[in-house]
């Protein structure tokens, strides 16, 4: 039973270790600049507040499984609050590894290519998520989500509000972010992240 | 939404590590590591100062969850174990009531038979121990006296965690 409804759990509350694990999932269409993301957060993070960077690619350096690498922010209430971020393969036929790494997700962000020339590929893929999601047993309409416009220093990029109006689907906070450089990366990750921490807060 | 905290309490994890630390020894393996299918770490028992156990956990639960994948396909529903076999090390994994992964890392100090007859005699008291932690309802846990930490999260919290 691998998707069941019954199977997703969120975050991951250790008393024992007093800590909380929350898993974020970076989704989007192949060469959108997920794993870049995660490289730079990775880069400009302090040592011991970061683990390893795993990437599982092809020797083209294509996402084949996911890169995963854990953040630690602090502590709450004498809890230390754990990240977990991952990437999925974004190549349309990598869908039944994409589908497995939503297991267990507290947060996604969605990462858009704001080239014209992908706008299908941006909207194909948040169609993909959503069916994704669904299957897993979340609601796409709440579960903590933000969005992020990637790439916005290409010359041939489409205007946000086009984007938006393209990917928008609910009251999601969207990012412009030029992950190469590192823009918008950091604003990106603490908007999923404090939406992940009041959901729970709430639920 | 289905949004249920996974919740392990000190009870939890010291019932946890009573049995692990059993099946580390009896199996004469090198350690033996719980974890959820999503990858987070539970307990682990044994020699483990040179692994990063955060790495081991998202990466035993993808290989997991590719092979249920790959089960799926064949036509079988998921399979109970998993078995790596390296020139030194080798690894037994399991699936503990359908939620949680058993990965048991053993070297020439034993072999995959003594590992599979350990395995499977702890197998049931740790599925009860995760019945038991998944059935309970979300919440603060009895007798911890902390609170529900999630609970009391002010904006301020998150303000300061990412020093804004």
């Amino acid at each position: 039973m691998l998707c069941s409804a019954t199977e997703t759990a969120m975050a991951f509350i250790n008393y024992a270790a007093r800590e909380i694990n929350c898993k974020i999932v970076y989704y989007g269409p192949g060469l959108c600049g997920k794993t870049t993301n995660i490289q730079w957060i990775h880069e400009k993070t302090r040592e011991e507040a970061k683990g390893k960077l795993i990437s599982l690619a092809t020797e083209t350096d294509r996402t084949l499984f996911f890169d995963f690498m854990p953040i630690e922010l602090g502590t709450i209430r004498g809890f230390r609050t754990r990240f977990h971020l991952y990437t999925v393969p974004g190549q349309v036929f990598y869908e039944a590894s994409r589908k497995l790494i939503l297991k267990g997700v507290d947060g996604v962000v969605f990462v858009a290519d704001s080239q014209e020339v992908r706008r299908d590929a941006n909207i194909d893929s948040l169609e993909n998520l959503r069916l994704n999601l669904t299957a897993h047993g979340y609601d796409p309409l709440t579960i903590p989500y933000v969005l992020q416009l990637n790439k916005r220093d290409l010359p041939t990029v489409l205007p946000p509000e086009e984007l938006r109006r393209d990917l928008s689907f609910r009251d999601e906070p969207v990012f412009e972010a030029v992950a190469t450089d590192g823009s918008g990366v950091f604003e990106t990750l603490k908007g999923i992240i404090k939406q992940v921490l009041l959901d729970l807060k709430n639920r | 939404m289905v949004a249920s905290n996974t919740i392990i309490t000190e009870r939890d994890h010291s019932r946890f590590m009573s049995l692990l630390e059993g099946l580390d020894r009896d199996a004469n393996a090198r350690f033996v590591f719980l974890l959820d299918k999503s990858g987070q770490q539970i307990a682990a028992a044994g020699e483990m100062d040179q692994v990063d156990p955060t790495s081991l956990a998202s990466l035993t639960a993808g290989n997991v969850a590719a092979t249920e994948g790959v089960a799926k396909l064949v036509g079988e529903n998921g399979f109970l174990t998993l078995f790596h076999e390296g020139k030194r090390d080798s690894l037994h994994i399991s699936v503990v009531a359908d939620r949680v992964i058993l990965l048991v890392v053993f070297d020439e100090r034993s072999s995959l038979g003594l590992v599979r007859l350990r395995v499977e005699q702890y197998l049931e008291p740790l599925s009860a121990i995760v019945v038991d932690m998944l059935s309970r309802p979300d919440g603060p846990p009895a007798g911890v006296g902390d609170g529900q930490p999630l609970g009391e999260i002010t904006e301020a919290d998150l303000d300061a965690l990412f020093g804004d």
